[in-house]
């Protein structure tokens, strides 16, 4: 217990000192993670070897990051990228693997160690470059998606290649594998021929195993589509927040878990999971849910990356360990410059592919492990292998870098324009869709406004789903859940919830997180109206004073009053009133928790004195108000006019 | 909360600081129902809105449900030495709210009647973008009048308050102007005079004859 307390002290600590100096000197997360991970492991020596076990557990972050990934991408969006994801990720793939393999027998490896180092060298770090491109907020971008493809085609040409490299066994090796590494590829890819673990599909005939894969792939969307929406339903309905969270978790386990049992890859599992429930009412909620364990696992990841840097191996060979991570990163960065040629990606966003999937990636370190495992590359050649993948991930966030300050500002004006056409078209996130914000939400998209709608009653949310209306179950009241709504991109906020003190604390929150959205709201009486003001609202309106007025100008009319008239007076009433509020604002300075104090009360009584008052004057002021406008003029005007020469200027 | 007009995104210069070095304050009275379709009209309001020392009040926007504020129109009106209307041409007339506006803002003892001397010797026209083509608008045309004489309510107007009427810088044929490729004379041309008459370079006497403001601008300019 006190090792593991010590270490995850160690752990903590690390990331909270060296992430947030690594972000404001504009280094990114993952760089900070990954000095961190240098400082405890090598450098100060706090943690030793236990960081490869480690590493396997984090490795699980990139399953849920893919989820994620899925849960961002419609169905419709995943078919429309398949020319990308097959023609741009193959080539990739396949072009880098042929020319490491080349330059690796070029340097004497024998021909199949070169093709392992190939196929190592070929895949990027979904991890950093996915991580690194939410952080600096170019995930939609051009180079953003492409780069995704790539990503995700690598992903799961992760399976192929683990069956591929066993046949490349050495038999001078055999025998000589390093037990420690038996498991590796579990964490990520599968593990076929493995020694230990459990597998389903175990002497299966190709045919069989086939099935079983397509039943199990079957299972997931299928099941994803009609099975876990009912189920979330049912759990939302308990209102247990944290058996909302267990329950995500518990899907994207279960389902890595049935994909290793099937020899699949588990981040492909999550993905296609993520992908059928992007349409669903619940996507914010896993979002908000799962996003954290995502974070903290990757960093984990990332800072084992970082201790588990040999300076023995890396010092020695230093030369050789820097100019083989150059030569790889160039050559990938060839192949990729090539490709985005060659799939017209515009100026800079190129760049962007090309900087960003330069590095060897984690699926590396798999491959590695697997490879060794299987007698495929001797332990010393693994050791410098390692040493390159983990510096070329180093310097990653650095290509980043290049790219921000380099590249981006020499880019054209084409690419602001795209951003102001998003822009003008503004989400709008809406909280609570109850009978207030379901009229505000009809009108919005009635005007062709992209609305988020959110609302915490599960049952409310499904009637909605049923008459086509997009709306997502979560408690808006959530930082995390607006977060994951999008509020920070959005123009507006429309807060309809009907519980009054927590409109309030969520116009504090997004007032003072996100400045630059405005808020809507709306308010139960004049209190609740100027508790929201005070709060910061931009603009709020009673709930009830419009419908009201209504019904009094139809009592007016009812009663013979001319309807033009009575139009007259009720905005008059309008103007008058709002006029009456501002006044109040300025005298109101009470503090809603006081609302039993005795000077409040006193003010009340002294209000209520005076609203007689007011109403005699109100009448006054109402009429010279309504008679002001299409006043004739006095009735001996004519004369005044023809003793006048006004046209004699 | 006020409306804004999107379409027109004006950044009016409206510090005083900036419009006190100029001749004349111009006041343009901006009148579209439906901006979002305009073709003529809205480059027209953009122009204006960008030029110095104009103040552009986009009344549909201001307005939208028709309750002009009386006092802050007699306000802007009494800051500023010219007056514009700027609107297409409807049933030979403004737009509605125009109308809406001189009904309420020119009240008795403001802009007429002998103590009603707000607006004297300040200068007024309207800008207008008509369908109808200008050989249309004479007495054997199918509009019978020409687009002086039809405006002559607006005229009077104009001299019941006593001010200087000058005609109207009207754009004929508006609905195919962007078609055949006239709007951006026209827009230049109009941002010509608005410079002109703010800084006191636009023969006023010579201009008030003219059928159209636009006539034969080089007669009426004078080098600044
Ligand atoms: C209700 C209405 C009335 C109109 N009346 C006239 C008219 O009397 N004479 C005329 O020449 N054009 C008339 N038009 C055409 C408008 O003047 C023309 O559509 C406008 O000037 C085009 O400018 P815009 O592109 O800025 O909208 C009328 C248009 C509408 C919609």
């Amino acid at each position: 217990m006190e090792g593991f307390l010590f270490q995850a002290f160690v752990y903590l600590c690390a990331a909270v000192i060296a992430v947030p100096i690594a972000k404001r000197l504009g280094l990114g997360s993952v760089l900070g993670y990954l000095i961190a991970g240098i400082l405890i492991g090598p450098v100060i020596g706090l943690v030793g070897s236990e960081t490869r076990e480690l590493q396997h557990f984090a490795e699980f972050g990139v399953v849920m990051m893919l989820f994620l990934v899925g849960l961002e991408l419609e169905p419709r969006m995943l078919w429309e990228m398949r020319a990308r994801l097959l023609g741009l990720g193959g080539l990739q793939v396949g072009i880098t693997t042929t020319l490491i393999g080349i330059a690796a027998s070029l340097l004497g490896v024998q021909w199949s160690i070169a093709l392992a180092i190939g196929l190592i060298f070929s895949l990027s770090s979904t991890a950093i470059v996915l991580q690194t491109l939410n952080e600096k907020g170019l995930t939609k971008t051009e180079g953003g998606r492409a780069s995704f493809s790539v990503l995700l085609f690598q992903d799961i040409a992760v399976i192929p290649m683990l069956a591929l490299i066993p046949l490349l066994a050495l038999p001078e090796l055999a025998g000589s594998g390093l037990v420690e590494s038996a498991h590796d590829a579990a964490a990520l890819g599968g593990e076929p021929n493995a020694q230990h673990g459990t597998s389903l599909v175990e002497g299966l005939p190709g045919w069989g195993y086939a099935l079983v894969v397509l039943g199990a792939v079957a299972f997931v969307v299928l099941g994803g589509h009609f099975l876990c929406r009912p189920m979330f339903r049912y759990i939302a309905g308990s209102r247990l927040r944290e058996i909302f969270t267990a329950s995500a978790l518990l899907l994207v386990i279960g389902i890595a878990l049935l994909m290793t049992l099937v020899d699949l890859s588990p981040a492909l599992g999550t993905f296609l999971a993520g992908v059928v429930l992007a349409n669903s009412e619940f996507r914010h909620e896993l979002e908000s849910d799962i996003e954290p364990f995502k974070g903290l696992l990757l960093g984990l990841f990332f800072i084992t990356v970082g201790a588990g840097i040999d300076f023995g191996v890396l010092f020695a060979d230093f030369g050789k360990v820097l100019g083989l991570t150059l030569g790889v990163m160039a050559l990938k960065g060839i192949v990729l410059f090539a490709l985005a040629r060659l799939f017209r990606l515009a100026p800079g966003d190129d760049w962007l592919f090309t900087l960003g999937l330069a590095q060897a990636g984690e699926f590396g370190f798999v491959l590695l492990s697997f490879s060794i495992q299987n007698s495929v590359v001797p332990p010393d050649l693994s050791k410098i292998l390692a040493l390159v993948v983990a510096l070329s991930m180093m310097l990653t966030p650095a290509f980043f870098i290049i790219y921000e300050k380099l590249i981006l500002p020499r880019r054209g004006g084409g690419d602001e324009k795209q951003a102001d056409a998003i822009d003008e078209k503004g989400t709008v996130v809406i909280a609570g869709i109850g009978r207030y914000g379901q009229i505000v939400n009809r009108l919005l998209v009635a005007s062709d406004v992209s609305t988020v709608v959110l609302d915490h009653e599960a049952a409310m949310i499904e009637t909605l789903r049923k008459i086509g209306i997009k709306s997502y179950f979560g408690d808006a009241t959530r930082p995390d859940l607006l977060h994951a709504a999008g509020i920070e991109s959005a123009k507006l906020f429309v807060i309809a919830i009907d519980d009054r003190e927590r409109a309030v604390q969520l116009v504090e929150h997004v007032r003072r997180h996100y400045p630059q959205v405005k808020i809507l709201a709306r308010a139960f009486d004049v209190n609740h109206l100027y508790l929201l003001k005070q709060a910061g609202v931009d603009f709020a309106v009673r709930e009830t004073f419009d419908a009201a007025l209504g019904l009094g100008a139809e009592a007016l009319k009812a009663l013979g009053h001319h309807p033009f008239r009575v139009e007259k007076m009720t905005q008059a009433f309008r103007l008058h009133d709002e006029e009456g509020l501002e006044q109040m604002y300025e005298l109101w300075d009470e503090n809603p928790d006081f609302s039993r104090n005795r000077a409040l009360l006193a003010r009340a009584r002294e209000h209520g004195a005076s609203l007689k008052e007011a109403m005699t004057s109100d009448r006054l002021q109402l009429h010279d108000r309504t008679e002001r406008g299409w006043t004739p003029p006095p009735k001996g005007y004519n004369n005044e006019l023809r003793e006048e020469d006004p046209a004699g200027l | 909360m006020k409306s804004r007009n999107d379409l027109l995104n004006t950044e009016m210069p409206e510090s005083p600081a900036s419009r006190a070095t100029f001749h004349r304050k111009i006041l343009i009275l901006f009148a579209h129902p439906s901006v979002e379709r305009s073709e003529a009209g809205q480059p027209l309001a953009q122009a204006a809105a960008r030029t110095e020392g104009i103040t552009l009040v986009d009344l549909y926007a201001e307005y939208p449900t028709f309750i002009i504020d009386v006092d802050r129109e007699q306000d802007r009106l009494l800051a500023h030495d010219v007056v514009v209307f700027l609107h297409p041409l409807y049933w030979y007339s403004t737009p509605a709210i125009l109308k809406e506006w001189q009904d309420l803002v020119l009240e008795h003892d403001f802009a007429y009647g002998s103590k009603g001397t707000a607006l004297h010797g300040k200068i007024f026209f309207s800008a207008i973008t008509a369908g109808g083509t200008e050989t249309a608008y004479c007495d054997k045309g199918y509009n019978h009048f020409s687009i002086r004489q039809l405006l002559h309510p607006l005229e009077q107007m104009a001299m019941l308050c006593g001010m200087v009427y000058l005609p109207p810088f009207a754009l004929f044929g508006a609905r195919t102007a962007l078609e055949e490729g006239r709007i951006d004379a026209h827009v230049a041309d109009w941002v010509q005079v608005l410079r002109a008459l703010r800084d006191n370079r636009l023969d006023i006497e010579a201009a008030r004859e003219l059928p159209k403001l636009n006539f034969k601008l080089n007669s009426i300019l004078r080098e600044g």
